[in-house]
């Protein structure tokens, strides 16, 4: 695992690795002091072409707590609004000395272009790329639902030990998504890595916000989303963001009001009510309240979305530890050294 | 008592240094010199280094709390992962860094005892004094190893050893404990011969 760019390129070992290094990650976060020295005098570059608040601060503070250096640089104020390339960008970076690039970018692919294109040799991590991936979200998300649905399920609203689930993936789990997948890379993401870890996944959205090819994916569609939670009984329901400003004015025609769109694809606690004990939902953030998701439901028992970004900075510490940590150094003074403990 | 033993990763026959009763003994005594040195069990706590420094914590514990009354195995028994801590993390393939557990009361002022099987370099100590100062103050850390193969290559020693053993560099040490491996022995392998 050279770069961390798309959950559909993660293999089942390298899929639970992750996750079992999140878990002793986030142990390490409860304790008084929570800076590990693991990445002493590496640097990390967080690359930003596009808003972010969560994500951004995330990383920033995962390779804080890994002692890790964190230069931020977002496209606004930078160099690349007096229309510098991609490319000479990363050429800046590698000349600085860059570790790690973690990129967000507006385009589909920016990140795959930046590992693969030979212009710096540094791993690279997709924080968001277009509508195509996000795949720390996703991962975040496997271990929250592990946490809570791995090995014994607990009612909703406990929570279970850290290391519940551990080094087991989510194999007969029902996890349900509703809402903007079309605009969503975080469905695309958790589609595909939740198939890796063997759990069953039903996209739900209405017609107009399911993308083309969505039938290819390793997982079922449904417009009905009183069917699915009555009848199939999800463990999980992960909600989208309605993505305002990727539809353009007045919802873009996706649907025909804010208003509908709740009514036939919100979740509320009528809606809820159908779920099982021990049933939980996830948002990505940020939530629009009272469109995709109701102010109760987003407050319930159920609703684990604080715990969600805590566990986003030990997934991004556990990414970060694996991409850097293992990584050879140029072989000059090794030869003689044993590297035997 | 030389029987054979088929050594990990392709390794060639190994002899076997310390059989299972020899492992079992080389604990007690270890046992009994903490608690003479400490003067009793009081503020004890003893912490394994993974992989095979956690059972033989246990077992370390187990003994400590028969000798002394007054300690419980569970209270007293802890794991503390140094994966984090290691300063050559970027010469190995990056590993899955295993669990830390603390006894409920913490080490701050505590008299803690690290356990590991091999004391060779002396690096991986180093990274657990460096974790255990990330986790509070203890009043004094000791060390105890199973085995003690020399070619330290920074100034630490351990304070209860199992069984000093004369090394070449060449040579490796493996420990066998039956909760990991199925069975109880140290075995040593390679060298020339």
């Amino acid at each position: 695992m050279k770069h961390l760019l798309n959950t559909a390129d993660l293999s089942l070992e390298e899929a639970i690795l992750l996750l079992d290094t999140t878990a002793q990650m986030a142990a390490t976060q409860s304790r008084e002091i929570k800076k590990l020295p693991t990445l002493r005098g590496r640097t990390v570059v967080n690359l930003f072409f596009e808003d972010s608040t969560r994500t951004r601060i995330s990383f920033e503070t995962a390779a804080k707590r890994l002692s890790a250096d964190v230069i931020n640089f977002s496209a606004k104020g930078s160099s690349v609004s007096k229309g510098e390339s991609l490319k000479d960008t990363a050429l800046t970076l590698d000349a600085m000395g860059a570790d790690a690039v973690i990129i967000r970018h507006q385009a589909s692919g920016a990140p795959h272009t930046l590992a693969h294109s030979g212009w710096l040799d540094v791993p690279v991590i997709n924080a968001g790329d277009g509508t195509h991936q996000h795949p720390t979200q996703a991962l975040l998300d496997a271990f929250t639902l592990r946490r809570h649905l791995g090995e014994q399920l607990v009612p909703a609203g406990e929570l279970p030990a850290l290391n519940n689930g551990l080094g087991k993936d989510l194999t007969g789990r029902k996890i349900a998504i509703v809402g903007d997948v079309l605009h969503s890379r975080v469905a695309r993401s958790n589609v595909f890595l939740l198939h890796t870890l063997g759990a069953q996944v039903t996209l739900v959205a209405p017609p107009t916000l399911v993308p083309v090819g969505a039938e290819t994916w390793p997982c079922e569609i449904s417009y009905h989303l009183d069917e699915v939670l009555r009848d199939w009984q999800p463990d999980a329901v992960i909600m989208l963001r309605i993505q305002r400003e990727r539809m353009g004015g007045a919802g873009g025609g996706y649907f025909p009001s804010p208003l509908e769109y709740t009514r036939n694809f919100g979740l509320d606690v009528r809606r809820m009510n159908y779920l099982a004990d021990h049933a939980i939902v996830l948002h990505p953030g940020p939530m629009n309240r009272g469109l995709e998701i109701s102010a109760q439901a987003a407050d319930s028992h159920r609703s684990v979305i604080v715990e969600q970004v805590s566990n986003g900075v030990a997934v991004r510490m556990a990414a970060l530890y694996l991409l850097l940590a293992g990584e050879s150094q140029p072989a000059t003074s090794d030869s003689n050294v044993k590297a035997e403990l | 008592m030389t029987s054979e033993f088929d050594g990990p990763a392709g390794e060639a026959k190994a002899t076997e240094v310390l059989a299972s009763a020899e492992i079992s003994r080389a604990l007690t005594r270890i046992a009994h010199e903490i608690i003479e040195r400490n003067k009793g069990g009081h503020d004890l706590v003893v912490l394994g280094i993974p992989t095979r420094g956690v059972p033989l914590a246990q077992r370390l514990a187990a003994r400590l709390s028969d000798i002394d009354p007054e300690l419980t195995t569970s209270s007293i028994l802890g794991t503390l992962d140094v994966t984090m801590y290691r300063d050559d993390l970027h010469r190995q393939p990056p590993r899955a860094s295993g669990q830390t557990d603390i006894p409920g009361d913490g080490i701050d002022n505590k008299v803690v005892v690290l356990v590991d099987d091999v004391l060779f370099s002396g690096r991986t100590i180093r990274a657990a004094l460096d974790a255990i100062k990330d986790l509070g103050r203890p009043r004094s850390v000791q060390l105890a190893t199973l085995i003690d193969r020399g070619h330290r290559e920074l100034p630490i020693r351990s304070d209860y050893v199992g069984k000093n053993l004369p090394t070449s560099h060449s040579e490796r040490v493996f420990v066998r404990l039956s909760e990991i491996d199925g069975l109880d022995g140290v075995f040593i392998a390679g060298g020339d011969k």
